[in-house]
């Protein structure tokens, strides 16, 4: 079974979900579990994973085009089809912006003088770690590169699904959260109770519907705001699966680095508890 | 003309009610721009009146005409996305607009055609001219979107003659975040002393780095963990970064979103307010050199 995690809003607590469950299942369990983080901008779930030893199991690279200047005859047919706007060609000059550049190979196709080859270059990699019974995976993306989703879709072949998969999503709406949260079984979104959290909340219900994967409502830092997110989760029948109290403790726990059901074991139980009920969703 | 681009790399950490009380602190004189065009917030606080709306075009998306396909396997062959299985059936969802199957098929099943990726708008707030965008959900090309909000915001801001323009940026550290701040005089970076916040500016740090832009730090909800705070702080001062002041954790801030009010307007005379003041005039006076 594949759980993803995903807010819409950032800093809502999407990485202390995923990890908290994931920690959760593993240990009293003994089931199988992977966590997957998914956020290759930012990573964050390796920090609640003491003692992790991360090791490099892959580079994930792009194809991107090399010009032959000798055989180029500037005739422009690769820059008219890039539809990232990846390459300009010049009366006798061919400049390539490699950040544009989405590996798709169009520009070798339509070349009609065989002056263009690729080259793989490096965007990210992947990493891998055992510990606590969970097997752990994370992508990285280099700093200054803009594309994250061929690093997610490489990490997501490392999926089992055998195992109990939890995915950490990233923030946002766009297409990154698209694939991280593709092929999932079951969406936990994860929000706040104020006005921020509710609008980027709708947003992100919207794309989950649009997949057609069912969704369970966390609020996190319950108490902190109003009451809208409860009344909307109402009135789309969206099911509010776990509540989290905005406690000073929790927030400190999280800001160094430990897992809240280290030191609360009582929310473990609600954690396993939640596994549960998502279970039974997913079988209908 | 100067721009300041205020931004995390990780989410949730305070940027929108910043921009939103530099915006209040700016009188008028500044043009908004939330480019956090995939969950724009800021929208909530300033109450925009849209007065223009373009429809934004992102990329293009495949459609497959299925009477006309021979199954020949060609567009799976080439398409690098997956966008296509080996029987030849289309999931528009994993296109990337790249065009290649269009090239490649013979039998001229496949067009490329425009998608409505998003919109961006064009409005006045109490605190001067904003622009700002939505992209649909799901959508490619937020980067695209991003650097058209900013356009939107300069040619706003020579026609207005406003000479600052304030950027709420996205979360991340990819292409949204890359349109945000090149070309910027300045960038923002609002931290959380938690050790993913210490994680996170190592890498926003290094972003601005990569593309040379001048950058300061300011610790929100420093309180939190003081010790994470002074790490983060000594990690900017050794990499070049302005040390902005410190804000503490209070939760006014959520107070005055709710009323869909800055902090400034809500509570004018708090601490909070006071630092935050503090923190603009501070940055304004490093904007003036940039």
């Amino acid at each position: 079974m594949i759980i993803a995690v995903a807010s819409g809003k950032g800093g809502t607590g999407k990485t202390t979900i995923a990890t908290n469950l994931a920690l959760s299942i593993g240990e009293d369990t003994g089931e199988n579990v992977q966590l997957i983080d998914c956020d290759v901008e930012e990573p964050n779930s390796h920090i609640f994973l003491k003692q992790l030893k991360l090791e490099k199991v892959q580079d994930v690279n792009i194809p991107i085009p090399c010009f032959d200047m000798k055989k180029c005859n500037f005739c422009g047919e690769c820059s008219d089809f890039c539809q990232y706007n990846a390459i300009a060609v010049m009366k006798n000059d061919v400049t390539f912006f490699p950040e544009l550049c989405h590996g798709c190979g169009g520009c070798l196709l339509v070349c009609q003088r065989d002056a263009i080859t690729e080259k793989e270059k490096n965007i990210g990699i992947i990493e891998r770690g055992i510990v606590d019974g969970i097997e752990f995976y994370q992508g990285l993306m280099n700093v200054g590169e803009p594309l994250a989703v061929p690093i997610i879709r490489e990490l997501k072949k490392r999926m089992d699904e055998r195992k109990s998969v939890v995915l950490d999503v990233p923030p946002g709406t766009a297409c990154p959260v698209i694939e991280a949260v593709r092929g999932a079984d079951f969406c936990i979104l994860v929000t706040e109770p104020t006005p921020f959290g509710l609008h980027d909340l709708k947003l992100a219900v919207e794309v989950v519907r649009d997949m057609r994967i069912p969704i369970g409502i966390i609020i996190n830092r319950d108490g902190i705001g109003d009451d809208r997110v409860e009344k909307y989760c109402e009135e789309e029948n969206l099911p509010v699966i776990l509540k989290v109290p905005n406690r000073r403790e929790i927030a400190g726990l999280y800001s160094r680095g430990i897992p809240f059901t280290e030191e609360m074991p009582e929310w473990r139980e609600k954690f396993i508890e939640l596994h549960n009920t998502i279970k039974e969703a997913v079988r209908g | 003309m100067k721009e300041l681009t205020i931004i995390s790399g990780k989410g949730g950490t305070g940027k929108t009610t910043i921009t939103a009380c530099f915006a209040a602190l700016a009188g008028g004189e500044a043009v908004l721009a939330d480019c956090d065009v995939d969950a724009a917030d800021l929208h909530l606080l300033m109450q925009p009146e849209v007065t223009e709306t373009q429809s934004f075009g992102g990329l293009k998306i495949a459609v497959q005409d299925a009477g006309a396909c021979t199954r020949c396997g060609l567009c799976y062959d080439h398409c690098r996305y997956n966008a296509f299985d080996e029987e030849c059936n289309l999931y528009p969802d994993r296109c990337e607009g790249c065009a290649v199957c269009e090239y490649v098929c013979p039998s001229d099943a496949i067009k490329m055609v425009d998608r409505e990726s998003g919109e961006a708008y064009i409005s006045n707030t109490r605190f001067g001219p904003m622009s700002h965008a939505r992209l649909y959900a799901g959508e490619e090309a937020s980067g695209r979107l991003v650097s058209l909000v900013r356009q939107n915001a300069r040619d706003l801001a020579r026609e207005r003659s406003k000479e600052l323009i304030l950027i709420d940026g996205p979360p991340g550290i990819g292409c949204p975040v890359i349109a945000s701040i090149t070309g910027a005089n300045l960038v923002l970076i609002i931290a959380e002393p938690t050790l993913s916040g210490i994680h996170d500016v190592e890498r926003i740090v290094g972003v601005t780095y990569h593309f040379g832009i001048p950058a300061l730090v300011c610790v929100n909800k420093y309180d939190i963990n003081e010790d994470n705070t002074r790490n983060i702080e000594d990690f900017c001062r050794s990499k070049g970064l302005g040390v902005m002041g410190r804000l503490p954790y209070d939760d006014t801030s959520t107070r005055a979103m709710i009323q869909g009010k800055s902090i400034i307007e809500y509570d004018e005379d708090g601490e909070l307010a006071r630092r935050i003041k503090d923190l603009w005039d501070n940055t304004r006076k490093v904007m003036e050199t940039s």
